[in-house]
This record gives structure tokens, sequence and C-alpha cells, in this order.
């Protein structure tokens, strides 16, 4: 199979790989990076499990050409906690019990993140359009929902404190 | 044309366990050298939670904090047998199997800090904070840690203890079906209000509203979680979710989450509940399963609610916007206005 | 989320300390930084990908497999086919004394629904195991199949499997799981109203956001290490969620044999298509109630007639119908009961347990039974259900005495809840005790 170079930030750190020529960020990002936080739910692009953040947008995984990130940023779930600290939809999570079986859970948040990062007063509505690509059987949804409005209101009073 | 709302309920009760039992669980406890306790099972945590309500258990049983206590589930090596995570089974039957299980690893821990102390095992208890003492004289007192310690190095005990759970199997009776399919059952009561819109039979969940009776909430919040989670299958059941759409026709089964539908989190009711206890006389602490049974007042109650609205029923699941629509016709084609 | 603490105060322990209080949860912390470990999140040196092949028939029988152009293809292995099966017999129900099997690992003699396991592709790659799949040659002889429970249960409808050589399975000679009690024609013929309705339900999926799979690793001294996600392990880490859909334990046992037989560690996953249409469903069931009613609105007789739809294999099927049996009628006291459960196979995908196992279908249906009664001698029908519940001390229709009841004040507790108005006569009344 041809290989290809790619070349792209992953949670800022600079990554070099050969890959085969056709492999998905999902396939890249699990079978040779190891980061196996983003789960492979349906390699389809219907059930979110695989999203991750890059160049700012949610972006299933899955769907997405190792090769076309060459000169992109990419955030997994691991790069939210920094120095061991939880990013405050992760706090939110724990605190909200707005995970059960967990597998849906990375890709809910990051793709709750990438909402926060452009929208820091969202609506409930804004909430809901952001997680819409992603199933979750287990919970209902309502708590994860709560969780992340709870989380934007804490990055709001976070921010007027260091304000 | 218009949106007619309705509202309709349905009572339901639930078994605990397997049916006809005959499926035991096992738990062995012991402590480490620094007073943790591990507790071994070969049960499986579907995401539900078993874990944490198992060390909540455990923690309860031998008085210590449940931070203190660590749950390794899951391999066929190291644990003891258990048949396995279904049936609303896991909580009851895994946990008397710990209580079990603990009761013993206790005593012996207790038989310890009695020589330690100088003391009758008969007169300590626990103080849930990590401590041994006298009752009535919490001065005269020994950790866990240290009382773990002295079991290790200076008496040569093991703190631990082993558990089983395990109901009778019952068989049935042929000619009359006479059998114990369960020894304790949960129970519910769900009011669903919906939203018909008689144009295109689309139905909306405005509110699902429950009561719940689980013998006893052992962690309330995830007692929540699957009351929340399983109105939301109900729901989902109700309203959307087949692999034959046109059963028995075999014809047009979904493939993805594309073709097969469930709600989003955009078409979420209000959810509000209650939660009663009579706590179950063979339950740990009471508990009964409540896992299982949180999606089947709902549907019902939806359906009732439907026909409150447009009265139309319809007596086949999923209940389809098409259903809908054919019986709100037929009910005009009867009653021309 | 409130507690109504003034249902059965006195039964309750208030000297609990690490119980009855929320903590948080012991995994959580995994879930939220993406640590917790599924079966899948492990890499192995070596890792072999199987593919299925599976039948595109309802119900045929097999002439033929030709594994020559599969095992062409660069990167496969070997294709396992029902011969390399040293025992072709799914064998697990047997801890729940579900017999006889009927089920093989991989089909030999025909294929009884469309799916069905028919060759394994071991290969290097999940795209070559795909490949090779594709190449495996099936000569089928196609058969006539059945697809409703009432029709496979006629006479002359194509005999779906020979392991039981009839289309339902048998409960101690019977046809159905039986249940009796009263006299239930006795019952209806006192009735002031009798009504017979028929419920409805299609397969439902499990849909679990992580599909069924394993991977079987071999470890040095021939024993061999299972990471899987099944529900129940001794029937195999986390799972993204069950449902009841990862209690059959179907990949594991190709898996291990192919492990054995290649000495490599060999990952069967679903596809999200296989989970789908693939996977055992809920099943279906079609649910015939015929009640006797009184027009002071006691039910006299209930009369239930019940069809689960197993599909091709018992699975967890005939379990599931005699739960089902058990929990007819509802938590209702009926002085005349009879029920019929009937497992039936039917050329589909097997069914199998679900959240609510033999439960959630019969709710639906006597629950809205239940709104039709009430509607139909115009009383309220949370009137109807705390008239007609079940108490401590009644005689369920299985012949067991009602312990624990509290039906009623989920009821009550549900009309505070909605502000639905109750009458008082139900207010006063109690699981605990019969009013004189």
């Amino acid at each position: 199979m041809t290989k290809v170079a790619v070349q792209f930030t992953l949670n800022d750190e600079e990554q070099n790989e050969f890959v085969d020529s056709g492999s998905t960020l999902l396939a890249v990002l699990r079978g040779k990076l190891g980061l196996y936080s983003t789960k492979a739910g349906c390699h389809q692009g219907s059930c979110g499990a695989c999203t991750v953040i890059i160049d700012g947008e949610p972006r299933l995984s899955c769907l997405t050409l190792a090769q076309r990130c060459t000169g992109r940023m990419i955030t997994t779930i691991e790069g939210l906690t920094r120095d061991g600290a939880l990013h405050p939809l992760q706090q939110a999570f724990m605190e909200g019990f707005a995970a059960q079986c967990g597998f849906c859970t990375p890709g809910m948040i990051l793709a709750a993140k990438s909402l926060l990062d452009r929208n820091q007063s969202p609506s409930r509505d804004d909430v809901i359009d952001a997680i819409s690509g992603n199933i979750c059987r287990c919970t209902g949804y309502e708590p994860i929902i709560a969780a992340v409005l709870a989380a934007a209101e804490q990055m709001r009073a976070e921010m007027k404190k260091s304000a | 044309m218009a949106k007619k709302r309705g509202r309709g309920m349905a009572a339901v009760n639930y078994p605990t366990g397997m049916n006809l039992g005959g499926d035991p669980s096992q738990a062995l406890v012991h402590a480490t050298t620094t007073g943790s306790f591990i507790v071994t099972l070969s049960s499986v945590d579907l995401g539900q939670g078993l874990k944490t309500v198992m060390a909540q258990i455990c923690a309860e049983t031998l008085g210590v904090p449940t931070e203190n206590v660590i749950i390794d589930t899951a391999d066929t090596d190291t644990g003891p047998h258990c048949m396995g995570t279904f049936a609303s089974r896991g909580t009851h039957r895994i946990g008397n199997a710990i209580i079990m299980a603990a009761k013993e690893a206790k005593s012996v821990m207790l038989e310890v800090a009695a020589e330690e102390l100088e003391v009758d095992s008969g007169d300590l208890q626990t103080d849930g904070a990590g401590n041994i003492h006298v009752k009535g004289s919490p001065q005269k007192s020994i950790s866990v840690f240290n009382t773990a310690l002295a079991a290790h190095f200076k008496h040569g005990k093991t703190i631990s203890g082993r558990g089983i759970f395990l109901q009778p199997r019952s068989y049935p009776e042929p000619e009359t079906g006479k059998m114990t399919p369960a020894t304790c059952y949960a129970h519910a009561c769900t009011v669903a209000e919906v939203e018909v819109d008689t144009e295109t039979g689309e139905v909306r969940v405005l509110s699902l509203k429950s009561a719940y009776e689980v013998g006893r909430a052992l962690n309330p919040r995830m007692v929540e979680q699957q009351i929340i989670g399983g109105a939301w299958m109900g729901l989902s059941h109700a309203l959307y979710e087949t692999t034959e759409p046109y059963y028995p026709d075999r014809s047009h089964g979904p493939v993805d989450f594309n073709q097969y539908l469930m709600p989003g989190p955009g078409d979420l009711p209000e959810f509000e509940n209650v939660v009663i206890e009579r706590p179950a006389a063979d339950g740990p602490y009471g508990a009964k399963g409540v896992g299982e049974m949180t999606a089947n007042s709902p549907i019902p109650a939806i359906a009732n609610a439907i026909f409150d609205a447009v009265g139309v029923r319809v007596d086949s699941l999923p209940i389809t916007p098409e259903k809908v629509l054919r019986g709100i016709q037929a009910l005009n084609a009867r009653a021309p206005y | 989320m409130e507690y109504r603490k003034d249902y059965f105060t006195d039964a309750r322990r208030e000297d609990l300390t690490e119980v009855g209080v929320t903590r948080r949860r012991s995994d959580v912390l995994g879930h939220v930084t993406g640590k917790t470990q599924y079966y899948a999140d492990r890499n192995f040196a070596g890792l072999l990908h199987l593919k299925m092949v599976r039948s595109p028939h309802h119900h045929a029988r097999i002439k033929s497999i030709d594994t020559s152009k599969a095992l062409k293809v660069p990167g496969v292995l070997r294709v396992l086919t029902a011969k390399d099966v040293p025992q072709n017999i799914y064998t697990i129900l047997c801890l729940i004394q579900v017999e006889p099997n009927d089920e093989p690992v991989l089909a030999f003699d025909k294929v009884r629904y469309r799916g069905e396991q028919v060759a394994a592709v071991l290969a290097d790659s999940e795209v070559a195991a795909r490949a090779g799949a594709g190449r495996v040659k099936v000569v089928y002889e196609e058969l006539p199949a059945v697809f409703d429970v009432e029709e496979a249960l006629k006479p002359g409808a194509p005999l779906v499997n020979e392991y039981h050589g009839r289309n339902y399975f048998t409960y101690e000679g019977h046809h159905c799981r039986r249940v009796r009690f009263g006299n239930v024609d006795e019952g209806l013929a006192a009735a002031d109203h009798v009504i017979e309705e028929m419920y409805q339900s299609s397969p439902i999926e499990h849909a679990p956001t992580e599909t069924t799979g394993c991977i079987v690793v071999p470890d040095q001294n021939d024993r061999y290490t299972c990471y899987s996600n099944t529900q129940a392990l001794y029937f195999t880490l986390a799972v993204g969620g069950g449902f009841g859909g990862k209690v059959d334990v179907i990949t594991e046992p190709i898996a291990f044999l192919s492990a054995m037989l290649t000495k490599r560690p060999v990952k069967y996953e679903y596809t999200r298509e296989e989970e789908m249409q693939v996977s055992s469903p809920r099943a279906a069931e079609r649910i015939y109630i015929k009640d006797g009613l009184s027009r002071d609105g006691r039910i006299l007789a209930r009369k239930v007639r019940l069809y689960v739809d197993a599909g091709a294999y018992s699975r967890h099927s005939p379990y599931g119908t005699t739960k089902a049996a058990a929990h007819m009628p509802g938590p209702y006291t009926i002085p005349h009961v009879s029920v019929d459960c009937h497992c039936v196979y039917t050329n589909r995908t097997p069914s199998s347990a679900m959240r609510g196992f033999g439960v959630t279908i019969g709710d639906f249906a006597l629950e809205v039974q239940m709104d039709k009664l009430a509607r139909l001698i115009g009383m309220d029908p949370m009137e109807f259900r705390i008239l007609n519940a079940y108490r401590d001390g009644d005689m369920k229709a299985h012949h067991k005495q009602v312990e624990g009841a509290a039906l009623i004040e989920c009821v009550k507790a549900a009309s505070d809840l909605a502000h639905w108005p109750l009458a008082e006569r139900c207010k006063a009344m109690s699981s605990e005790k019969r009013e004189a």
C-alpha cells in the first residue's frame, strides 16, 4: 500500500507520520498514535463517538482522511487535561452524572468544547445543536445538556474572576 | 388541522433477578496491608455503575468509607463465579454476596482489633471513618489501617471473607405454571403528556412524570440516571425504534443510525421523578433492581396519551406518524364534520 | 429527584452512612478523560481480523462452499467453515437450562436466517478480511421461509429449526408456557363486559454505541485470554452499553477457535450494520388479551395468548417467554387467569434478551388494555389501577403470595406529581392491607 507523509499538530505536539494512503484520521489516532480515547462506534459518520476538534471545528475522524490533516491543529480529549487539571466540561460531566458507559463521552465533550470555544453563553438550544451529531444510548441526553450549560457558567465565572 | 394535547398513564412492576432463580454470584473480600479492601468479582459493569454501588455496599457492611474499597471485576481467572449482569440481578445478587463476604472479613478485622486493644471483639464497632473503637468509649480506638498492619505482620491473619448468593432455582409446574419467578419487585407509575400534530401524525412528548418504588436507592443520583435514561429509551421505543419497519416483512431494515431512528437531544420531554422506598426483605440494604424497568411504563403511558389527544388507538409498536395519521383519517371518515 | 418518605416510613433504616447517599461514580474520571479501556482499546502484535461471510437468504440449503478465491487475497490467512469447528454447536444456554442446543457456530447443512454465520475469514488487516469475505463462494438452494409467528404454527409451515422438530419450543410436554389460576371461562361468563384486543411489536435493537466484539489472545501454556464486552463472563473490561444485547456471547466461540487454530490474536468486531441486523434484537411479540370486567370496575378474568418471535434459534427466548408468562396478568389481583406464552421459531435474526426482557412489550399491551377498560366503564384510569392493584397477601396467578407491594403508592405519588386528581377513596388505599 502506498504510504503518504502527514504532519499535524496534535494536542499542541507536532506529529510526523507515514500512513497508508486513504487511512482515516481515526485509524491513525488509534492504530498508529495509540490514542484510544477516540472511539469507533460506526465507521460511517452516524454516531459521533469519534469526534475530534480540527482547527476549532468538531469533525468526525472516521470520515476524515489522515492525509487531509496536514498543517492542521487537532485536539482529542487528551488535549483537554492540562497539568492534571480537568477542563470545566470534564468536571461538569463528572459532577452532573452525565456519563454512564462512557463510550460516547470523549466525543460528546469535544463537540461541546468546540461550541464553548465559539460561544461562551450558549442557550439550551445551542447546546442541543452542538451535540446533535453525537449519539448517547444511556443517559437520555438531559444530564449532558445540563452539564454543558453548567460548564459554560463555570467558565464565565472563571473568566470574570481572572479579568 | 391542529396540535392536540393529551395525557395518559401506566403503572407497572418488575421482578428483580434472573427469572426462576438458580443464578449464583460470588464475591471475595480481602484487606490490603494498609487497610484498603479489595472486592474480587467476575461481574461486569455495563456502564450502569455496578462497581460504584458494590463499593458502597461493601463499605457500609465493613463500616469503612467507600473510598477505601476497590472493586476488581471481570476476569474469570482471578474472580469467582458470577452469572452475569442482566435481569436486574447485579445489585441484588452481587450485593448480597458482598454483604456476606464483608461480614466475614469484618469479624476477623474486629478480632484483630480486639487483641490490639485488649478488649472483647463483641464490644467493638466501626465509626465509618476508618476507625474501630469500643462501643460507648470512642477514645479507646484503633484505626483500620493499623488493624490491617497488625493482622498481616503481627498476628499472621488474613482479613478476608467469602460470599455467595443463590436464589434456589424454581421449576414451574407444567400444568398450572405455579412457580417462584422472583422474590421482590420494583414498581413504577408514569404520566405522559403529548402533543399530536393532526396534519402530520407526529407526536411530541411534552413530559414524563414518574414515581418509582425501588426498595432502597443505594446511590440516588445513579437511580436517577437509570430513570431518565430509561424514560428516554421508553419514548424511543414507543415512537421510533425497530429493525423491521414492515414486520413481519423483512425488507427495509435499517443498517445505521441514520435509518434506525431514536430521539435526539432536541426531542426530549420534561422529566420529573419521585422515589419511594419499601425495602425488600432479601435485598442488599433493601434494594431492588431498577435499571431495566425504567423504559417500561413510559411506552403505554405515551400510547394512552395519544389516544387522549386525538382518539386514535395504535396497538402496535412503534407508534409512527403514519399509523397515527391513518388512525386520524379513519376517525374522520367515520364521523365527518 | 424527590423522595416521598411519607410512604413506608417505618420500613426504612435511617442509620446507613455509605448506602442511600450519592457518591461520585468510581469510573467517571476515566470516562471524561478518555482513559476508560474498552475491549478494542488494545493493540496486539500480529492481530488478525475476522470477517464473517453471512447468509444472503432467509432459509436455504448450503450446497457448497468454495474458499479458494478468498485464500488468494493478499493478507488472508485462513477461512474457517463448519468442517473446521470440532464441536459445532452453541452450548452457552445449558447454564440457564435452555435445551436442546439448537444453533451451530458456523452453518453447515442450511441457513435459517438472513445474516447467519457461514464462513469466517481471517486476515492481517480489516481490508483484506473484508475483501476475502467477498470472495468466498457459497452455493445455496433457497427454501420456503416463514416470518409470521401464527403462520409458523400452522400445519404445513416450513420447518425452521430441525433441533426442535417443530416451530415452537416445548415446555415440559406443552407447546407453550402455561399459567392457570381460577377458572377463566367462568370469570368471563360472569363479566358485564368482555373485550379482546391484539397488540403487536416489531423487533428492537439495543443499539449500544460500542458494537459487540472481542479479541482472543493466545497466552503461553496453551491458555487464551479473551477481551470481550459481554455482559456475562461465565456464560468473559468496561462495556460501552449493553442493554441485554451483549448477553449472548456470540462472537467469542468462533474468535476462540480462530486464535487456537492460528496461534495468533484474533479480533471479531461487529460492524454497525451487523449490530443493527445480525445481533439479536428484542423479540417482536404478538399479544392477545381477553378481559372480563364488572360494571363497578373489577377485572374478573384475564386470558392472555402471547407469541414471542424467537427467530431461527432459541438464544434466550425460551427463558424470556417463561418470564413473560410469570409477569401476567400484570400487577393486578384477578381471580381467574389463563396465560399461554408461545416461543415460536421463524426465519429471522434470533432475538434474545433486552432491557425489560419478557416484560416491556407485555407491559405495553397490559397498560393500554387497562386504559381501554377504564374508559369502557367511564372510570378514571388511576382509580381503575388502584382498585385492581395487587396488595400484600394476595395470590398471584403463578400461585405465589404477594409481598412488598407498592403499586398503589406509586400511582398515588404520580398523581401528586402530575396534579392528576384522584378519587378520595383511592387516597385511603394502601398496598399493605385491604380496607374492610
